[in-house]
């Protein structure tokens, strides 16, 4: 298979798949597949939010991209150049960067402030002298609105707000031009959140950044992408542009999500037509054959067991996965 | 008179570096058969409340001073012999994580006989045909096979739906509910909410749901509570708090959440500052530090509940200052402004 990169695209993920062996028995080990045949491109600039239920393998996506874990299959291409060897996935960890979900346990409690936004810097030689390290790191720390004269200070005197601003300025650091957001806001109170996801649209602005944004939480997801897509047990179902896929889902899993989404506005709430899914969401080790979804899908066919629907173009920009719509 | 009465009620923690003042002067009531929602953020006091009236504080945490009355019966200093006659049998609490709050060395059977057995003159037989029956009632497909499985062998919707089930066992007038969604996946949550209901109209039952999500409180609660640093911001019916908001503090948390039906992606009006340090109270209202239309009473004194509808209290100065609140509670229908 030959892939072509888009220059329109700065991070193109082709048929990307994860296993990893889970010990099942006395001498047995099974594949988890925990991503599986995932392919998506990411536009310069563009925000993609990436959306699904605990366990349906979004995080991942987002730390198998950034080869925090070596891909089982598929390819990676980021700014037209293809992420393998040692030097350009050197150069690729430079330029890509991550925002973990929990800002209490991604912060070394050993090391100040400081140490912690300059890491990226010293593993990559970025300033020539201490006094251009301090500076940056003072830089860094306005940057995302922390104050500068707490630069010696430990993770552990921050609260969890400043926490993550810290974690963002370390993923600054580096000057990437791709940020991989793990549910940077989920471990946030309302208020909070608010003020992150602003900071990091600003950002955005300013640094020219493209994002990855993972979350459960639709409304966020939302509100910070301008596309959305959907996995469900290590595949993807849907991807499509986000007011399009909040507004008309196609795939019966992304239509049942987003009724399943509480609206906080009373009246809204009472009229809201609420498909409720049966059942849990199968164990993947024992991933159902043909489409995921199948075992709690109302519109499920013969078909549907028989083999996976791939994705294709149901209206333009409008991805989807399945044999029925 | 009101099936649950909470009157002036102060919980607080004596640390060693001072007293935190988790809870600084609650009142609310709970009539038979509603869904009353307590909303705030971390910190606010939520789990506390619960805790209170069940009394299941932990060292150094207890209730300072303040009255809690079922059925008109005060729980306050009630000793802890006659408390465990009322927890699990007249009101039960569901916890937030489902994964911890199970035993994990004994059956899912075994607990649920325990509360049965406690409470009720049933004996192991029948104890075991009532798990059976509730297992059932919470949607858990052969009951019979469950109760000998362990809380490890379910899913995280499937333990919540064995709390829910242990919860209800002993028919409770009140079950407090404490985040009980938060650790579930949003269709499993739409699950549980929906049984949730379903249950509550079947049982008559009235039920204190603690949640931190404003879609949750408008989706199933009559009446709302929203907390800040322990105390009440303001109280009425969901309709009144989602679409009347008087308090500050209940306005900036309905800008700062993000609106499913905005196309247009319009930023976001976070609350400026952080949560305030209970160790170090200011001795006015809790919230001026962060409002941004604090005037100069609210860093001096604390603002008192007033009326500001029909059923709908709010303590906020800005309120008297704009003449929208009354003393007393208004008739009619004009009072709803």
């Amino acid at each position: 298979m030959t892939f072509t990169p888009n220059p329109e695209y700065l991070v193109q993920v082709s048929h990307l798949k994860q296993y990893f062996p889970v010990n099942t028995g006395f001498l047995r080990t099974t594949l988890l597949k925990a991503v599986d045949d995932v392919s998506f491109d990411i536009r310069k600039g563009e925000t993609l939010g990436l959306v699904g239920e605990s366990g349906c393998g979004k995080t991942t996506v987002g730390r198998t991209m950034l080869h925090l874990y070596h891909p089982t299959g598929g390819e990676i291409w980021f700014d037209g150049k293809k992420i393998e060897g040692k030097e350009t996935l050197r150069e690729y960890r430079r330029r890509a960067q991550m925002v973990f979900q929990d800002p209490y346990s991604s912060l070394n409690p050993r090391m100040t402030v400081a140490d912690i936004v300059a890491e990226p810097i010293d593993v990559h030689n970025l300033c020539p002298n201490k006094k251009a390290r301090e500076d940056r790191v003072r830089e860094l720390m306005s940057l995302v609105g922390l104050n500068t004269e707490h630069a010696t200070r430990y993770a552990h005197e921050f609260s969890g707000g400043q926490r993550q601003r810290i974690g963002i300025a370390r993923a600054l650091a580096s000057e990437p031009e791709f940020i991989v957001c793990d549910e940077p806001v989920s471990a946030l109170d309302v208020s909070i959140q608010a003020q992150v996801i602003n900071m990091l649209e600003d950002l955005q602005r300013q640094l020219e950044l493209t994002y990855l944004f993972i979350a459960h939480d639709i409304s966020v997801v939302k509100h910070i992408s301008s596309r959305i897509a959907v996995m469900y047990l290590g595949h993807m179902m849907e991807l499509a542009p986000a007011n399009e896929l909040t507004r008309h889902p196609l795939h019966p899993y992304t239509v049942s999500l987003m009724s399943a989404v509480p609206i906080p506005d009373p009246r809204e709430s009472r009229k809201q037509q609420r498909i409720v899914l049966q059942g849990d969401v199968p164990s993947p080790l024992k991933v159902p054959s043909g489409c995921p979804f199948r075992t709690r899908c109302d519109r499920a066919t013969a078909a549907c067991a028989e083999s996976c629907p791939a994705m294709r173009e149901a209206a333009p920009g409008h991805f989807v996965a399945c044999h029925n719509v | 008179m009101s099936m649950l009465e909470v009157k002036d009620l102060h919980t607080s923690f004596f640390t060693p570096s001072g007293e935190v003042k988790a809870i600084n002067g609650l009142s609310f009531s709970l009539d038979k058969g509603k869904v009353l929602g307590i909303v705030g953020e971390s910190g606010s006091g939520k789990s506390v409340t619960a805790y209170s009236i069940l009394q299941i504080l932990t060292s150094p945490g207890r209730i300072v001073s303040g009255s809690i009355k079922l059925h008109g019966d005060e729980l306050v200093g009630k000793s802890e012999e006659e408390m465990r006659k009322i927890r699990g049998n007249k009101i039960s609490i569901i916890f937030q994580d489902p994964m911890t709050s199970l035993n994990p060395t004994f059956t899912i059977g075994n607990q649920l006989r325990e509360a049965i057995l406690l409470h009720t003159d049933r004996n192991r037989e029948q104890a075991e045909a009532r798990a059976i029956e509730m297992l059932q009632l919470v949607g858990i497909s052969e009951p019979e096979k469950r109760i000998h499985q362990y809380a490890y062998e379910l899913s995280g919707g499937m333990r919540q739906r064995v709390m829910i089930a242990m919860a209800l066992a002993c028919e409770p007038d009140i079950l407090i509910a404490d985040e009980p969604t938060t650790a579930l996946d949003v269709t499993i949550q739409a699950q549980i909410l929906e049984l949730m209901l379903q249950l509550q109209k079947e049982l008559g039952m009235a039920i204190i749901m603690i949640t931190h999500d404003m879609g949750v409180i408008a989706s199933i609660c009559d009446e709302v509570i929203v907390m800040y640093a322990g105390g009440v911001c303001e109280r009425g019916t969901t309709d009144a708090i989602f679409y009347h908001p008087m308090h500050e503090y209940t306005r900036g948390l309905m800008r700062s959440i993000p609106d499913m039906s905005d196309d247009d992606k319009t930023r976001l009006v976070p609350i400026t500052g952080t949560p305030i340090d209970l160790l170090h109270m200011p001795p006015g209202c809790p919230f001026a530090p962060r409002c941004d239309v604090a005037m100069k009473i609210c860093l001096q004194e604390k603002p008192k509940e007033y009326w500001v509808g029909r059923d709908h209290l709010s303590a906020c100065w800005m309120n008297v200052k704009e003449g929208t609140c009354f003393t007393e509670r208004p008739e009619g229908e004009e009072a709803e402004a």
